[in-house]
């Protein structure tokens, strides 16, 4: 294996509705920024791979539209992906690895304000026996989280208990849309949404991009003193239908985790895209995580769910924590599909 | 000041026709009869809705079973302002429901009246459209059974 490390990142604010620029134009000045801070140039970058949804701007093929922010004159390698820019990020990382690429710009953008996201949602899932039943994600979220209270798994108070660390984290995370001090007493005496979901369990709808540059080791340096080294990186996908899937436990982020290598020592800081309270609970189980880790120090997914550049965001909120000499080992984590059906997970170390 | 954007309206849809293949054509061909059929997994068990390939072993499956359509809810949320595009004008629960001969839930709707008359492990059945069409909302369940 080749070492590749996250060398560079930038990110928008998390914007609950952007009404005055469409997707490409929150995206060109997060790409300005990044080259502003690390004096990235057009030349250097071997592979271009990005993450964003025709189903979120409502038209085929939106995506190119991104290129603008890239300049696609001399022209560039590039590809795209109808996932998080996580999964670009992995693409781009598979590419150093064989060989075909030093350095990579990677990049996920959305702008769900457009739509009804809960609605759109139901795009994603089988469009012949569910998707006409138009399931919205906030519903199906809470079959999911029904399960896991009545079952056993876990509780209201569990998932209160995230909603208030990660909000309160946020708060000094000026990229975050919802931040500030919550109680779980508070949350608890909220009204249901979708019983048994409250408003506080559900990740904010969020308009916003984020953008990456990876590097193999010879060129990593050039960027950052110390890079993020990506130990182990891996993504896997359960079944299709809910009723095969044991919806109370993340077997996919387990296995991912496992692969990657996330138990193998002390994890400092972990960054989890878990766009539900009681999600984050089951992704947190999965990775074994447990009070020795700083879990989403930026406020994760609660806190601002930029969708499609959400899971991305993790890995660079990750990455900056190496680079800073706060952590030595850290992993993130994105998630794709309905109830954590397919899970990413991204163990980078300083050393 | 600037003037506000302007804004337009944009329809989303499925415009084309598609074959459904050996095992999902028959499938919604039995719900036009007003039969739930789901498919015997080689360990005997059985998949509802039917599918065409193992989805832990990958192996293609073709033997179709009817199952009831009674069953037990395994979880359920309310919905309690259902949009426009969902199968019902007024509050309803989509649901895990677990079929008599099936192994596995589906995803459906109830139709229950209130939140307070849903309950994990009640018992549904499937009220069936007067006219069917061959398509998963060909029914709703009821409370009952």
């Amino acid at each position: 294996m080749r070492d590749v490390a996250v060398v560079g990142f930038a990110q928008s604010d998390s914007m609950r509705r952007e009404t005055d620029r469409n997707e490409v134009e929150i995206l060109i000045p997060v790409m300005q920024e990044l080259r502003k801070k690390t004096g990235l140039t057009n030349d250097q970058v071997d592979f271009v791979c990005s993450g964003s949804s025709d189903y979120l701007a409502g038209q085929s093929f939106a995506f190119i539209a991104g290129l603008d922010a890239v300049g696609a004159w001399p022209p560039i390698c590039e590809s795209h992906l109808e996932m998080d820019g996580a999964w670009a990020l992995y693409e781009a990382w598979v590419k150093i690895q064989m060989g075909y690429a030093d350095l990579a710009l990677v990049y996920g953008f959305g702008k769900p304000s457009m739509g009804d996201l809960p609605l759109t949602m139901a795009l994603q899932l089988d469009p012949y026996t569910t998707m006409p039943l138009w399931p919205d994600a906030i519903s199906i979220a809470a079959i999911q989280a029904r399960l896991c209270q009545e079952g056993g798994t876990l509780s209201a108070e569990e998932m209160a208990e995230r909603a208030v660390r990660d909000r309160g984290n946020a708060k000094s995370n000026p990229y975050a849309q919802v931040k500030g001090d919550f109680s779980v007493d508070g949350i608890l005496a909220d009204p249901y949404i979708a019983n048994p979901l409250r408003k506080h369990d559900c990740s904010p709808i969020s308009d916003g991009a984020s953008v990456m540059i990876i590097a193999s080791a010879e060129k990593a340096r050039e960027f950052q003193d110390r890079p993020a080294f990506i130990r182990g990186f891996e993504h896997i996908c359960e079944p299709m239908d809910f009723g095969v899937r044991d919806l109370t436990s993340s077997k996919s982020t387990e296995i991912a985790a496992e692969k990657a290598g996330v138990r193998a020592d002390k994890i400092d800081v972990a960054e989890l895209s878990a766009p539900f309270t009681h999600q984050e609970i089951l992704v947190e189980r999965a990775l074994g995580l447990d009070e020795s880790t700083n879990i989403n120090p930026s406020g994760g997914a609660l806190a601002g769910n930029p969708i499609m550049a959400v899971g991305l965001t993790r890995i660079g909120e990750a990455a900056a924590r190496i680079w800073d000499g706060s952590a030595d080992r850290a992993v993130a984590h994105a998630t794709s599909g309905p109830c954590l059906q397919q899970n990413l997970v991204c163990l980078m170390e300083g050393n | 000041m600037s003037e506000p954007s302007l804004t337009a309206p944009h329809q989303l849809a499925y415009t084309y026709k598609r074959s459904l293949g050996p095992v999902l054509s028959r499938f919604f061909t039995a719900l036009r009869d007003r039969k739930i059929l789901g498919v015997k997994r080689k360990d005997g068990t059985v998949l509802v809705p039917a599918r065409e390939y193992d989805p832990d072993t990958a192996e293609s499956l073709d033997e179709l079973v009817e199952v009831q359509d009674t069953g037990v809810v395994r979880s359920w949320s309310w919905v309690p302002k259902p949009r426009a595009q969902q199968p019902l004008d007024h509050p309803f629960a989509y649901a895990l429901v677990q079929l008599d001969g099936a192994d596995t839930t589906m995803l459906h709707v109830v139709d229950a009246g209130s939140e307070a008359q849903m309950a994990t492990g009640m018992r549904v059945k499937a009220r069936w459209a007067k006219e069917t069409s061959g398509a998963i909302t060909d029914f709703v369940f009821v409370p009952g059974e």
